[in-house]
């Protein structure tokens, strides 16, 4: 039981980690790149595109897809890793 | 062919493709009905979910709403796809695993609490009924657009599909049909825009045309709305006039607003695994962003054929269109009233610039211009789009049996989640726990019916606050049952009392707050102005700060209550992992 336990915390630690770290990324892309900087950012050109904008209305959601791909795949890792994955 | 008649043919068809599918995808228990028997693909529940979720304002009025915001409007583009983070990273495995049928029966369950549930239903019925209200009105408009009937003829059809695929298939019906309708409604999205960026741009991608050159030109055509806005006494395209924390609250509360919506999260309780339920959340936002990314490009693209249009390119800046020779689809959507001319100056020219701007007064003044002359309604950035560059009449035809898909989607999925809330969570768990999946399958069916016809009362008369739906349904989800969700899964010390008083004090501050600015059962109780709102959060973003207050009343009164028994302890841990999430199970 304990056994299992210590199983079930050393992978639930390690989802917080890598969840931690989308979380960042997810909140960098869209308030940071594309609000809090996006004067910083808008002296950038992307093509026809101030960057910031480009941010804004296109590059975050572009970030969101491979944060959510990113974590789907990463846990099922995980899941193996620590053998709690489905049967 | 005739507009009118190939409109009818392609809407007709689609509604026949609906009720086949519902026909052969028919419930036949009470799992089927709530969550699809749990056997659905994860890509297919990703289309599902992509067209429960966009809504008739997603399809009609979100691009025309940037086109006129510009960077502000960007709050709609990340809000509304950034939520998907959060519900694939905090919730979607979560409550796949825990393996319920509703939302409320997770917060009943996990806090222990028969009140905690109540209040959660409440939450979600009145969040559900906000919506449906909206898609009900979106219907009837598009068929009263395209078709010529009026808006109540519209609403009794598109209500009588929606009960046969969503009374007989339940969520299996719902679906399945969903899936068919994505795809007419983001063929329909995206064909004109793909004209339309090729007209302008050269480049059939709009994503990438609206970063690119006017074709022929050497100036790129954001810089170039830029300017000619500018010259009109508007603020440029790209840069926004909002209050920065104000951008912030707004699309906060829309990302998690949209994590807590119950028709969204209960999408993926519907995919065998719990694997599958975070990869399908990646799934769902991939569609999601064909229209989002695509939507920026319509929007800009349409403000920019509009001004083009009135402001014809190398003539002088006092002459503008002449009103004698205005385009044929700025006739057809006059008589709509969705496009108004008033001629101030009795120039016979439309003028349409910012008269609200004082720097730009002596300027109009000089030109003889009296004020703004030309009231454009968001919705044509859209729905005139084929018409504006001249597309074919099919393309217009899709136009609407893609609005209409939109809408019937999304309503569908609430009707389902209204019907599962009153069914499994009042009739089943609170009044009659001993009745019969057989006769909870009918009282579920019997709920969606009564649900439909509430809608449609709704969408016939709307009352002030479906005129809200950003407001009230995100600014309640995000301040109700979102943090209640989350504290359920990561947190064992959330107690029943804790849990209660937080969803309690978010709804009614949030509830509060909207109403105090925006009046609908009273009068406003002050003007809705930055001036007025607390930390300068307009009542669209204020349901971030009622989640905080609700994390932050929860989490007190946890400490000074009793802890939760040890069984919920071993629910939360359980839910945790992903082994075991095998079988449906009801209880």
């Amino acid at each position: 039981m304990s056994e299992q336990q210590n199983r079930r915390d050393a992978y639930w630690k390690a989802n917080l980690k890598i969840m931690a770290w989308c979380l960042v990324a997810w909140f960098v892309a869209s308030f940071g790149l594309g609000i809090l900087l996006v004067d910083v950012l808008d002296k950038f050109h992307l093509f026809g595109y101030p960057l910031g904008f480009w941010f804004a209305q296109q590059g975050s959601v572009y970030v969101f897809l491979i944060v959510i791909f990113f974590y789907a795949w990463r846990m099922n890792r995980l899941d193996h890793e620590h053998d709690v994955h489905e049967e | 062919m005739e507009l009118q008649t190939l409109t009818y043919l392609v809407v007709g068809a689609t509604f026949v493709l609906y009720i086949g599918i519902a026909v052969w995808a028919r419930a036949r228990t009470t799992g089927d009905f709530y969550v699809a028997g749990k056997g659905v693909h994860p890509v297919a529940n990703g289309m599902a979910t992509a067209a429960d979720w966009m809504s008739a304002a997603s399809f009609i009025s979100m691009a025309g709403l940037i086109a006129f915001l510009g960077y502000d409007g960007s709050v709609y583009i990340m809000g509304w796809t950034g939520g998907y983070v959060l519900l694939a990273l905090l919730l979607a495995p979560y409550l796949r695993k825990y393996g319920r049928f509703t939302v409320p029966s997770f917060i009943g369950d996990r806090y222990y609490s028969r009140t905690a549930r109540i209040v959660a239903v409440i939450c979600l019925i009145f969040i559900s009924f906000t919506y449906v209200a909206g898609q009900m009105r979106g219907v009837g408009i598009v068929f009263s657009r395209f078709l010529e009937v009026d808006i109540l003829t519209g609403l009794i059809i598109g209500m009588g599909i929606v009960f046969i695929y969503a009374v007989l298939g339940g969520m299996k019906g719902i679906t399945y049909t969903q899936v068919a309708q994505y795809c007419v409604l983001i063929f329909a999205f995206t064909v004109p825009a793909v004209f339309i960026s090729f007209q302008l741009t050269g480049n059939p991608v709009p994503q990438l045309g609206l970063g690119s050159r006017v074709s022929g030109e050497d100036t790129y055509l954001l810089e170039k709305i830029n300017q000619i806005l500018v010259d009109l006494g508007f603020n440029e395209y790209t840069s926004g006039a909002r209050a920065r924390i104000d951008v912030i609250a707004i699309t906060l509360a829309l990302m998690v607003g949209t994590a807590g919506l119950p028709h969204v999260i209960v999408r993926f309780f519907t995919v065998p695994k719990v694997a599958d339920a975070r990869k399908s959340a990646g799934w769902a936002l991939l569609f999601i962003a064909l229209l989002y990314t695509t939507a920026p490009a319509v929007g800009a693209m349409g403000i920019y054929n509009l001004l083009q249009t009135i402001n014809p390119p190398d003539t002088p800046a006092d002459q503008t269109l002449a009103y004698e020779d205005r385009p044929d689809w700025f006739r057809t959507w006059e008589n709509t009233g969705l496009i108004q001319f008033e001629d101030k100056n009795q120039d016979g020219q439309i003028q349409y610039y910012n008269d609200a701007n004082p720097d730009f007064e002596p300027i109009a003044r000089a030109r003889g211009w009296e004020g703004n002359e030309l009231e454009v309604d968001r919705d044509i950035m859209v729905l005139a789009g084929p018409e504006i560059a001249n597309l074919p009449n099919w393309v217009i035809a899709l136009m609407a049996a893609g609005g209409v898909a939109a809408a019937l989607s999304t309503a569908a999925g609430l009707l389902l989640v209204i019907s599962a809330a009153v069914s499994h969570d009042l009739v089943k768990t609170v009044f009659f726990p001993r009745i019969s999946d057989r006769a909870e399958l009918l009282v579920g069916r019997l709920a969606a019916v009564v649900a439909i016809l509430v809608a449609g009362y709704l969408g016939y008369n709307p009352p002030g606050f479906v005129a809200q739906v950003v407001a009230f349904a995100f600014g309640l989800a995000a301040a109700s049952l979102f943090p209640a969700i989350i504290m359920g899964i990561f947190s064992t010390r959330v107690t029943r009392e804790g849990a209660v008083a937080g969803m309690l004090t978010g709804l009614i501050f949030t509830f509060g707050y909207i109403v105090y600015f925006k009046g609908i059962f009273i009068t406003p109780l002050a003007e809705d102005i930055p001036e007025n709102w607390l930390f300068g959060i307009s009542p669209e973003g204020i349901g971030m700060v009622g989640m905080v207050l609700n994390f932050a009343v929860a989490l007190i009164i946890s400490r000074l209550t009793p802890p939760p028994p040890p069984e919920i302890r071993e629910l939360v841990e359980s839910v945790r992992v992903p082994r075991g999430s095998g079988t449906a199970q009801d209880h």
